[in-house]
């Protein structure tokens, strides 16, 4: 990636932005969060939850409830409306003009900072050339596919060299296939260019794969600040757990330094009493009948290549999920034991 | 083609002839009309000869009322552009209860019949320095009855694109609301804009019951004259001047018809 592609880093800081609708409808309880400079970080939650109306806000299409304030870098944004912040953004539906071609959505920001005519046709073909769209220069959006429009998105986006950038849902309209290979592109290109991002999504593989870090959000409210790994193993709460991958729930009692879940008791520390305990389906283990801790019956059995995803159910509690080996023969109704290492269990608070 | 016209059994032929019947039924007195306009002798019949001299007629004693006509269509144009694009775009933006009952509103010139607005005219401004003897007057009214009709067709476009989102695309770019306007929103509501336009120079030529109560003698357009020849003169001057009419109407009327089949812009 040429030199003149990287940009600044600014951080940006969010403090106490809240947000409530004409009529009172609380979109977002107030929130204070710092993006470091160069970082992507993703809000991620169900819709509803306050991730787009943060972005806007940040965006400068909205305006956060009186006391918030935005920040970028040292410089108080919170008055300026969007078109005075120098900002990129990327939109779900892409935005682009249809009553211009791809090399002119590109040139449009650049003219609109007045930027010499010769000095504009160059950073427009360099911004092309970079997101593979140099030959669709001259075409109509209608002329293109959706993954082209949202690379032209992306060019238009990036070529004013703005200070953050903003994607909001930018994969969603696209099917899987072209999501997962633009998904790609979105992060190299983040990563090339140093820039700081935010994006949002509902897709917790898009949140993993692309965040730096990750803002899980639910009914206006951060549940949890952190690193994908962070947001996995260490989910801060139930939403989170349950709203990103696959987690199991026991029921335990804890008592004196042990823990018995069934019939089984393992070693534990904590308060005495009835826990609730949080296991991804990788963490249990198939096991014989005599070191298993858990029995129970194969309730359904999913082939999926690498791995074979069962439901097992034991003879108390929910249903469990486990992964075992894609050329395991277990069916339904086979009698199946399960281990589980106390270490990989998480007690929900 | 054999086996085509087999399967054509009478009720093809029944509905076609019906068709043909009921073209015919609404393009002959049209045709004869035009016709009478350049027979020399209507009363004779076409073995008189055709002739120019009836349409040469017209334009010698009512070209004042068709320039008049144009001067004002195209006036009328103009103010409905600024007042009409500038209205439908406001109301667009604003999808409340408000907005909706200012568009009703709108609409009301064209619920009213004509003679009431006009009368209402005359009660109301009749009276103001020249405005009664002035063509501004026609031009009024006429804005009136066509403002609705601008403002329906541009609101149309505006509702069938993501208007808000490209305006916030254009803002994210840096443009302030001037230039999204005029580079964004006009651009992609041309054919609405281009719709409106030709409905309104369609209406505007072509309205009679306003004008007839709002025109003066100095101020007749083109339908007052046209009802003044039918009523006094010859039956082939108002023919001609029918074929005049005609002639200013019909391209207009394809135009409109070309571009509501070119529909909406695709994205």
């Amino acid at each position: 990636m040429p030199d003149s592609f990287h940009l600044d880093a600014v951080p940006i800081r969010l403090e106490r932005c809240g947000k409530t609708f004409a009529g009172g409808a609380r979109a977002l309880e107030p929130l204070d969060l710092t993006i470091r400079g160069g970082e992507t970080i993703v809000f991620l939650g169900p819709s509803g939850c306050g991730k787009t109306t943060t972005l806007r806000i940040i965006a400068g299409l909205e305006n956060p409830d009186p006391g918030g304030r935005v920040l970028f870098g040292e410089e108080d944004v919170t008055a300026l409306p969007i078109e005075r912040r120098n900002v990129g953004m990327v939109f779900q539906s892409y935005a682009l003009f249809p009553n211009m071609t791809v090399a002119e959505n590109v040139a449009y920001g650049l003219k609109v900072r007045k930027i010499a005519r010769a000095d504009r046709a160059r950073r427009v073909e360099e911004m092309l050339d970079l997101m593979h769209l140099g030959e669709f220069a001259g075409r109509r959006i209608d002329q293109l596919s959706g993954g082209q429009r949202q690379r032209v998105a992306l060019a238009r986006a990036l070529v004013v060299r703005p200070r953050v950038l903003l994607l909001d849902e930018p994969l969603t309209a696209l099917d899987a296939k072209l999501r997962d290979s633009l998904r790609l592109e979105i992060d190299r290109l983040l990563r090339g260019l140093g820039i700081t991002a935010v994006y949002v999504t509902h897709d917790q593989g898009e949140a993993m794969a692309l965040g730096d870090r990750i803002v899980v959000m639910a009914k206006g409210r951060v549940a949890q600040v952190g690193t994908p790994r962070e947001i996995y193993y260490q989910p801060a709460d139930g939403f989170v757990a349950d709203f990103i991958g696959t987690m199991n729930r026991l029921g335990g009692m804890s008592r004196g330094g042990t823990l018995s879940i069934g019939a089984a008791t393992l070693p534990w520390t904590g308060p005495d009493g009835a826990v609730e305990l949080l296991v991804r389906p990788e963490d249990l283990a198939l096991a014989g009948e005599a070191d298993g801790h858990l029995a129970g019956t194969v309730a359904a059995a999913v082939f999926l290549g690498d791995r074979t995803r069962l439901v097992v159910e034991p003879a108390d509690g929910p249903a469990l999920t486990v992964d075992a080996a894609g050329r395991s023969e277990l069916g339904r109704g086979d009698r199946v034991w399960l281990r589980v290492d106390p270490a990989r269990l998480l007690a929900v608070p | 083609m054999q086996s085509l016209s087999n399967r054509r059994g009478w009720g093809f032929w029944l509905q076609l002839g019906f068709t043909l019947l009921v073209c015919a039924l609404l393009t002959v007195p049209m045709v004869m009309s035009m016709l009478a306009g350049l027979t020399a002798n209507y009363f004779v019949g076409l073995k008189s000869g055709l002739t120019l001299r009836w349409v040469e007629e017209v334009w010698r004693v009512y070209s004042g009322t068709i320039l008049l006509s144009l001067r004002i269509a195209f006036a009328c144009l103009a103010c409905t552009l600024a007042l009409g694009v500038p209205a439908a775009y406001a109301l667009a933006r604003r999808p409340g209860r408000i907005a909706r009952l200012v568009e009703e509103l709108l609409m009301m010139p064209v619920a009213i019949p004509g003679l009431a607005t006009a009368l209402a005219l005359i009660v109301t401004y009749g009276g103001v320095g020249d405005l009664r003897s002035s063509w501004l007057f026609i031009l009024i009214g006429h804005v009136l009855f066509t403002l609705p009709f601008m403002v329906r067709a541009v609101l149309a476009v505006m509702g069938s694109i993501d208007l808000t989102t490209l305006e916030e695309g254009a803002a994210s770019l840096g443009a302030g609301f001037l230039r999204r306007f005029f580079t964004v929103v006009l651009p992609n509501c041309r054919s609405g804009i281009l719709a409106g336009s030709l409905m309104v120079l369609t209406l505007s030529v072509g309205e009679f019951n306003l004008t007839w109560l709002l025109h003066t003698p100095l101020t007749k357009t083109l339908p007052v004259g046209l009802a003044d020849s039918y009523a006094s003169l010859r039956i082939e001057i108002g023919s001609a001047y029918t074929l005049v009419f005609f002639l200013m109407i019909v391209p207009s009327l394809i135009l409109m018809q070309a571009l509501a089949k070119r529909g909406r812009p695709s994205v």
